[in-house]
């Protein structure tokens, strides 16, 4: 069974269409990364995936249930990390598990069982009892993560849960996440802006650009979809004029790109261009003074896929917006 | 509707855990009680009043020692002498003195051929209270001044009795009332506005909204906790307000049950009127913002600072529909005159149908969806 199943999904604001026409499936046990630049409708997809918000068109099953007309069945089946830090500063750690376990109807001899457990696996049994204003943003994360799990759901949604985390955060939360859902019958849909972890993370990706699907595959897939699966950056002394359109010939040379005296090649095949450069510079009395080969990353079929322009666009204020926020902890 | 009570067990921890929040949420009501207590209760002392006496006879004397007889007794008024009346009334202008008193150069020959001698008051009357008093003060002078040597046994003229039926009520406990209320409505205003916005604001309505909660157990949820932290705020400016003020028998039990009944009910009336309408706001600055016009539209028509038969027409309006008005109406029959339920009872339904009004309202204009 596919643990989520989105349908020709459609959600429009106005005139304004957020989200235009998505489908897509997320098997049984899958980390599934969601990406796309700020205000592709990555947000509105999983709102709407959690029920937050209806769709203007279309479904998606999520757990089997349809999100419009068995959203209490979704609710059940989900477990939701929104992106703002929404723990209670004021309460313990077990505390904040401890209600989201009642809100959830957790009864009470399985959370007994369940929070230690969890915070077991997100390493925080020993800070059970601190007030979470105390801990760090990585800490915090943590938390929220094992409270999206007290009522054990069998889809976790994550939206950016490494966003303003320092790198060593950034990997603890991730092996977590990995370990928990080795342990666990979990499907994961997560997003993210760190290319790096999508990567190593996620099974299959799907790009989100302008409210549509751009790319679904796996990194590796992704990573070969696109023109020049490896960089070469050569820097050359005494180059002749005509040296760019010279190199654009040789074998396996997809693009080229040249910055005064560095040139990046885009190749199908590293090796193969790097013996070629090498050869057309000897023959030309040029002098390679530097080269290295780097394979593809996501950055790049990330940028290939979405462009490079900037996407500004109006949002909602957020209290943490305001010059008049209560400061509460 | 144990999720209910999940929400109340959630905000009833966090405002157990924020002592800065209680404290300061009960001091302002407190601190109005004291200031403003003190502030406008007493009478007003050591008016400046000149005396210009252009007259210098014997019934100018005779008025002058009454005047310094009332500046050594209640102190209502300090005399100061001027010989030029011009000087006087600059000097008034200026503030320098309340008022000049002249007694004019033909004041004894009329007293002595009774033709209707005067003396006059020149007062500063851009503060009403001030003339007032001092208006009342020579008018008094002027009525010993008047009263024949020696009384008349039998008179024909009719006088007024007053009975006081209750103990005199100096201001302080006058306000107390309206204070009670007020704490309520800050509680409700920080509580169920200013905490409710940040709290949706900040996504920690998403995390509700993302759970198998149904809507009516979330409404209830956060009105019900909005309510307890009310009540507990009210009970306690009740208690430690009476005693400030200095109300008679505080802790007479039968009267601390009809209180608890009225501030529960009050507290859910107000919450009830701040779900109403904060249900559809997202602007953190707004419950800041609409904070102090509330306050003011509410407290001052409701007859807790000064009595609603002075109003114009279109106030009177307001003060009908004030949730305010009905609390402050029921707490000065208990607080001020330990009254039984017979005389809160129209206070308690009109509460109890305008929460009814709101609360629906608000469940129709709330969104179980963002």
């Amino acid at each position: 069974m596919n643990a989520i199943e989105v349908r020709s999904i459609v959600k429009k604001f106005g005139d304004f269409t957020a989200v235009d026409g998505i489908s897509f499936t997320v098997q049984e046990g899958e980390i599934f990364g969601l990406l796309g630049p700020n205000g592709a409708g990555k947000s509105t997809l999983i709102r709407m995936l959690v029920t937050l918000l209806p769709p203007t068109a279309g479904t998606a099953l999520v757990g089997g249930f349809d999100v419009i007309k068995q959203s209490d069945d979704v609710r059940r089946a989900i477990g939701v990390i929104p992106q703002a830090m929404t723990s209670d500063l004021e309460l313990s750690v077990e505390e904040n598990l401890l209600i989201y376990a009642k809100l959830y109807g957790v009864p009470r001899e399985k959370r007994q069982r369940v929070i230690p457990e969890l915070l077991e696996a997100v390493e925080l049994l020993q800070w059970r009892d601190k007030p979470v204003k105390n801990l760090s943003g990585g800490m915090r994360r943590r938390v929220e993560i094992a409270r999206g799990l007290v009522h054990e759901p069998r889809v976790f949604f994550l939206d950016e849960p490494t966003t303003g985390l320092d790198p060593v955060s950034r990997t603890a939360v991730w092996e977590m996440l990995q370990r928990i859902k080795s342990q666990r019958n979990l499907t994961v849909l997560i997003t993210t802006h760190y290319m790096d972890e999508a990567d190593k993370l996620c099974d299959r990706i799907a790009i989100v650009d302008h409210g549509k699907l751009v790319a679904l595959d796996s990194p590796m897939m992704l990573k070969a979809s696109i023109p020049g699966k490896n960089v070469l950056e050569v820097s050359f002394a005494n180059a002749p004029a005509d040296w760019a359109a010279r190199l654009a010939t040789l074998s396996f040379v997809d693009k080229i790109d040249a910055h005064g005296h560095i040139y990046r090649i885009s190749s199908s095949n590293g090796p193969g261009t790097t013996l070629a450069v090498m050869d057309a510079a000897a023959a030309a009395n040029v002098v390679v003074q530097s080269l290295s080969v780097q394979s593809t990353t996501l950055d790049d079929v990330f940028v290939h896929y979405t462009g490079r322009q900037l996407r500004d666009a109006l949002q909602e204020a957020s209290a943490a917006d305001s010059p008049f926020m209560l400061r509460r902890g | 509707m144990s999720r209910m009570w999940a929400i109340v067990e959630r905000e009833l921890r966090r405002f157990r855990r924020s002592p800065i929040l209680i404290v300061v949420s009960m001091i302002f009501p407190l601190a109005q009680l004291v200031i403003l207590g003190y502030a406008f209760g007493g009478n007003v002392k050591h008016l400046k009043v000149a005396v210009v006496d252009q007259d210098h006879g014997l019934p100018a004397v005779k008025i002058r020692e009454l005047a310094q007889a009332a500046s050594s007794g209640a102190r209502t008024i300090d005399l100061i002498d001027y010989a030029d009346e011009g000087q006087a009334v600059t000097d008034l202008r200026n503030g320098r003195v309340n008022g000049v008193l002249t007694i004019p150069p033909e004041f004894s020959r009329r007293v002595l051929v009774k033709n209707e001698p005067r003396v006059a008051l020149i007062e500063d009357n851009t503060d009403n209270v001030v003339a007032n008093a001092l208006a009342g003060t020579l008018n008094g002078l002027l009525v010993s001044y008047n009263e024949p040597p020696t009384p008349v046994r039998v008179t024909g003229k009719a006088t007024l009795d007053v009975v006081e039926v209750y103990p005199y009520v100096p201001y302080i406990q006058y306000l107390l009332p309206g204070i009670v209320v007020m704490s309520i409505f800050m509680m409700v205003m920080i509580g169920g506005g200013i905490i409710f916005i940040d709290d949706k604001a900040r996504g920690l309505h998403e995390g509700y909204l993302v759970t198998p909660i149904s809507k009516f157990e979330l409404i209830a949820g956060f009105n019900v906790s909005g309510t307890i932290k009310a009540v507990v705020a009210g009970l306690t400016i009740a208690v430690i307000g009476s005693l400030i003020a200095g109300v008679p028998n505080p802790l007479d039990p039968l009267r601390f049950v009809r209180l608890f009944v009225v501030i529960v009910v009050t507290a859910f009336a107000l919450i009830s009127m701040m779900f109403l309408i904060m249900v559809r706001v997202t602007d953190p600055l707004m419950p800041r913002a609409i904070f102090g016009l509330l306050n003011t539209v509410l407290y001052f028509p409701s007859g807790a600072v000064y009595p609603q038969q002075g109003f114009p027409a279109w106030m009177q309006v307001i003060a009908k529909v004030d949730p305010f008005t009905y609390a402050v109406h029921a707490f000065k029959s208990l607080l001020l005159k330990n009254t039984g339920m017979d005389a809160i009872a129209g206070d308690l339904l009109y509460l109890i149908a305008f929460s009814a009004v709101a609360m629906t309202a608000a469940t129709s204009l709330f969104k179980r969806t963002l």
